[in-house]
């Protein structure tokens, strides 16, 4: 604290008690914004409120600085009661430069915090970010609390008995702006502290130099007059249990993980680099130590296909993609459908057809995931509603899959993917079972021999002695799997294959309807809207509307009981991020009328969206 | 219903027991034309198997599309049929799950180099331990006579009424420009020669590509004839063998000679002996030699069959298992529960 003049007989900043404060944090793509947010969050979670956490980077690795694309920002919801979303709307910004507050201002809550860093706001920087004049000066900002606080320089100056370069003591500030929040929001500055010294281990000059300037961000807010109050958000009441944050990619490497444990089989996991999936890749290469196998492939193709070819020789055959690839994965799919493989293929889906628009979410994959592929090509679909759920949905595709020898699509997306909330870390005996049945026995051992109650043909993997077979893509005769062309066993066959995945419905949990099991309204959502969904519902019904909701999670087959609780409402309202698929779908499947609410703009749903929705719905 | 074969055909387990040529057969009726060369490769490659030492549950045949790839029906191992062109990337998934199994990929100048040719390029350049044996008949025959991208430019196909615009691949020179480890070709007919290329393709370690010309006699009969045929082949192939000057011919009169940057044919007499000859190596370093014998082509030079290129280097499958054996010996054996507190954890009470 040596750097800053303690200012003596200062009134007591006063200590505001909130319930939910969303905070984003924006520069630009150098100004560490992602690590900040992330520390923020992990004191955060140590504070003990409940949150979620939503970043937001540019397509672009290295945008030009100071540039409108190279804005990247981070923002955290926290709460002394149970969120479910990253918020609507932040209410604080902290934007380290003028690109970061253009991009991000529109989002800000009327009358909302902004903090800046006049250091960034000069002639060079303003006009990168095409302000004609300075939005400081000009009034843009009336409508709002703001802070202009020169971090760099106080930064510069905190550091001058610091001996590192000054190009490197500039990148402290964002350090600095961390440290003014904890102050401003309450926060122990300590794990950030031990954080720095682990980080920087080996330059003890750099530990010197970002702790220095975290302390002194603190300071700042503790000894100017400039703010008057500062802010408790206090615990939240969570269950007990050992916690960590994962984003929905972790989660889902993470549950492949587990499930080849639980299985006792290697997960071999293929895939070719895509945005945003390439995060699962990444993490799973990392897992040799479980024996799990990380193949780049050439292409999406050859990704699906060794991942059949893995699946055919006994391991857990996984694929991961986007959009794009699941479309090039589309002929392997039928292959694994035809040879009954159960090979599993992860989607984080993102927004538009072709390229789009690769960073930005939407789940639009849905009719792709179900119809697809050329002919009847019947697979199981899953779909995680949030980060953590990941992880459960990942083991539950490869008990599905390797079950009912069937490829299954686990559909994630951009928002699930990249987005966080704290994990209550299951323990080992909470996991579902996953019981392979190889097929050893040469007596009456036939390729197409299904299991009866299952509809499973056995897996039998080269190098069984006895079992020699050959499976394929051309149609196969029940039974033996020798290539048919009869037109009645192409007809069985394909029965068989649809009333397969059809019986995966007595094996998935029931629906659960949050709210009343009947009534007005009902919301009907899948993915990763389940957040926003549920939230809009729980803040109308605690204002006595009638409405509830259910959130699906088994996209092929539904859960059986969900046809009769979509007949036991008058109306059925379906969000979705595209343009109406699941309502389209349930329309077809049920023969009810369905409202869709469709939102393709690249962004998840805001609660307040729904709620407005759900209003107008109710008010027809 | 019949409930004949695809897994129900032969003794079952065989243990010890010497096996033949029969056991390798299934009990489906081959479905290829009549005198079709696609017979006399699943003939020589039934013959050389049982010599492998090998039980036969742990060969896999892994094809793609076209008529070639019919080939693992007729085998009486593990098969695979799987889509055009992708055969090598489910080899390679297959490999790499159980790198005890003899796995070998049979395609086609379409499937292979055509629609599959990205998949054979990576497949030869990580040496994944795979036999790739293409059928290379200079024809799309499944389809009923396309022109296709081995046939000679200029060819006139039903999809190319005024002759082919396009150049043809050399499929030796893409697999060693892919890096490929071990290089041969050989002839449908010319079933010894056959017999010894595939039996050296099995037992090399690491990706092997076998080029067999391959005769179509419904829609492009003969493409060979004029240098493979029983009556001129002496003349006009050139058998490769390592460590032997390139000598060929009926008379064993001819040879091969470097000329400056290029090969050229000499006749051998008083004044050209065999010790002016090019020395074949197979083994070296340097793939060289084995481009400029990959581009020998009739009329003007004889047409190289035999192992161009057999060098050692790690095979895919090997490496990927080292890494997991070294990620155990420093980390541990991977522990679910420790995996699943990593990172950043709290406790709430």
């Amino acid at each position: 604290m040596e750097t800053t003049t303690v200012v003596e007989e200062r009134p007591q900043p006063r200590i505001q008690e909130l319930e939910t404060v969303t905070i984003r944090f924006s520069g630009d793509s150098g100004d560490g914004m992602q690590l900040t947010g992330t520390q923020f969050t992990n004191t955060t979670a140590l504070a003990g409120n409940d949150l979620a956490t939503l970043p937001d980077f540019p397509a672009e690795i290295r945008a030009p600085a100071g540039s409108l694309p190279g804005v990247s920002s981070f923002q955290v919801c926290f709460s002394s009661h149970d969120i479910r979303t990253p918020g609507d709307q932040p209410d604080v910004l902290v934007a380290m430069n003028p690109a970061a507050l253009k991009v991000n201002l529109p989002d800000l809550v009327e009358g909302g915090l902004i903090i800046i860093n006049t250091d960034g706001f000069n002639e060079v920087n303003l006009k990168k970010a095409k302000y004609d004049s300075n939005p400081l000066e000009d009034g843009t900002l009336a409508r709002y609390r703001v802070y202009k606080i020169p971090i760099t320089s106080l930064t510069l100056k905190a550091l001058k008995d610091v001996n590192i370069p000054h190009k490197q003591a500039e990148r402290c500030k964002n350090f600095f702006a961390l440290g003014l929040m904890y102050w401003l929001y309450d926060r122990p500055i300590d794990a950030t502290l031990k954080w720095i010294e682990r980080r920087f281990a080996d330059q003890p000059e750099l530990i010197q130099a970002n702790q220095t300037a975290l302390r002194a961000g603190y300071a700042y807010g503790e000894a100017t007059e400039m703010f008057t109050t500062h802010y408790r958000v206090r615990r939240a009441a969570i269950e007990p249990g050992v916690y960590r944050n994962v984003t929905g990619n972790e989660a889902t490497a993470l549950g492949f993980v587990a499930a080849a444990q639980l299985a006792g089989r290697p997960l071999f996991y293929a895939s070719y680099p895509i945005t945003p999936a390439s995060d699962i890749l990444h993490a799973l290469a990392q897992y040799k130590n479980f024996g799990v196998k990380t193949f780049q492939a050439e292409d999406e193709i050859a990704a699906i296909c060794a991942a059949i070819g893995a699946a055919f020789a006994g391991d857990l055959g996984l694929t991961g993609t986007s959009g794009p690839g699941l479309a090039l994965k589309s002929e392997a799919i039928n292959l694994a459908v035809m040879a009954e493989l159960p090979v599993v293929v992860v989607d984080v889906q993102r927004a538009g057809p072709s390229t789009g628009m690769p960073t930005k979410t939407e789940q639009a994959d849905l009719l792709q995931a179900l119809f697809g592929r050329n002919s009847d090509s019947p697979v199981a679909v899953v779909a995680p509603a949030t980060p953590a759920d990941c992880f459960i949905m990942a083991i539950e595709a490869f008990r599905i899959a390797t079950k009912y020898m069937v490829p299954v699509i686990y559909l994630s997306d951009g928002y699930l993917g990249n987005g966080s909330e704290p994990w209550r870390i299951p323990s080992l005996d909470e996991l579902p079972r996953i019981e392979l049945k190889f097929r050893t026995d040469p007596e009456g051992f036939y390729p197409y021999l299904r299991d009866e109650r299952t509809l499973a043909r056995p897996w039998a993997v080269p190098g069984t002695p006895g079992l020699e077979h050959r499976i394929g893509g051309l149609e196969k005769e029940h039974i033996t799997g020798n290539v048919s062309y009869d037109p009645d066993n192409h007809m069985l066959m394909t029965q068989l294959r649809a009333e397969k995945v059809a019986r995966i419905a007595e094996d998935i949990p029931d629906v659960e309807v949050f709210g009343d099991p009947e009534g007005e309204l009902l919301v009907v959502g899948w993915g990763s809207t389940y957040g926003a969904i549920t939230s809009a519902v729980e803040h109308l019904r605690a204002r006595g509307a009638s409405v509830s909701s259910v959130h699906l999670r088994y996209l092929n087959p539904f859960p059986r009981n969900l046809g009769a609780i979509l007949s036991r409402f008058e109306k059925v309202l379906v969000p979705e991020l595209n343009y109406g698929q699941l309502a389209l779908v349930l329309r077809a499947r049920y023969l009810v009328e369905t409202i869709s609410f469709p939102k393709v703009k690249g962004k998840p749903f805001k609660i307040a969206e729904i709620v407005h929705k759900i209003q107008e719905v109710l008010e027809q | 219903m019949s409930r004949q074969g695809n897994g129900h055909k032969g003794n079952g387990h065989q243990g010890a027991v010497k096996l033949t040529r029969k056991d390798f057969a299934s009990d489906q009726e081959v479905r290829w034309c009549p005198g079709c060369g696609d017979y006399s490769i699943l003939a020589q490659v039934q013959k050389v198997l049982p010599d492998l030492g090998i039980p036969r549950e742990k060969f896999v045949f892994v094809s793609g599309i076209g008529c070639s790839s019919r080939f693992p029906y007729y085998m009486n191992t593990y098969g695979f049929h799987t889509i055009h062109g992708r055969a090598p990337a489910v080899a390679t998934g297959i490999k790499a799950t159980n790198p005890d199994l003899s796995v070998w990929v049979i395609t086609g100048d379409g499937d292979g180099l055509s629609i599959g040719g990205n998949h054979l390029l990576h497949t030869l350049r990580r040496n994944v331990d795979v036999n790739i044996i293409l059928f290379n008949n200079r024809i799309y025959g499944l389809t009923k006579g396309q022109y296709s991208p081995t046939s000679e430019f200029g060819k006139r196909t039903k999809s190319t009424p005024f002759g082919s615009i396009d150049w043809p691949l050399n499929p030796l020179s893409v697999a060693l420009g892919a890096g490929a480890t071990f290089v041969a070709r050989s002839v449908d007919r010319d079933t010894k020669h056959l017999a010894s290329v595939l039996e050296r393709a099995a037992r090399h370690k690491g990706s092997s590509f076998v080029e067999v010309l391959q005769n179509c006699n419904i829609f492009n009969d003969g493409a060979f004839e004029p240098f493979a045929g029983r009556t001129v082949r002496d003349d006009r192939l050139l058998y490769l063998e390592h460590g032997q000057p390139l000598v060929f011919g009926k008379e064993r009169n001819k040879g091969i000679r470097l000329n400056g940057c290029r090969l050229e044919v000499v006749q051998l007499g008083e004044e050209i002996t065999e010790s002016d000859l090019v020395i074949h190596d197979e083994r070296a370093d340097e793939p060289n030699l084995a481009f400029m014998l990959a581009h020998l082509d009739y009329p003007e030079y004889p047409v190289p069959v035999g192992v161009f290129r057999a060098v050692e280097k790690p095979t895919y499958e090997e490496l990927l298992e080292e890494q997991i054996q070294t990620a155990i010996r420093r980390q541990g054996e991977g522990d679910l529960e420790k995996l699943l507190h990593s990172g950043y954890t709290w406790t709430v009470e």
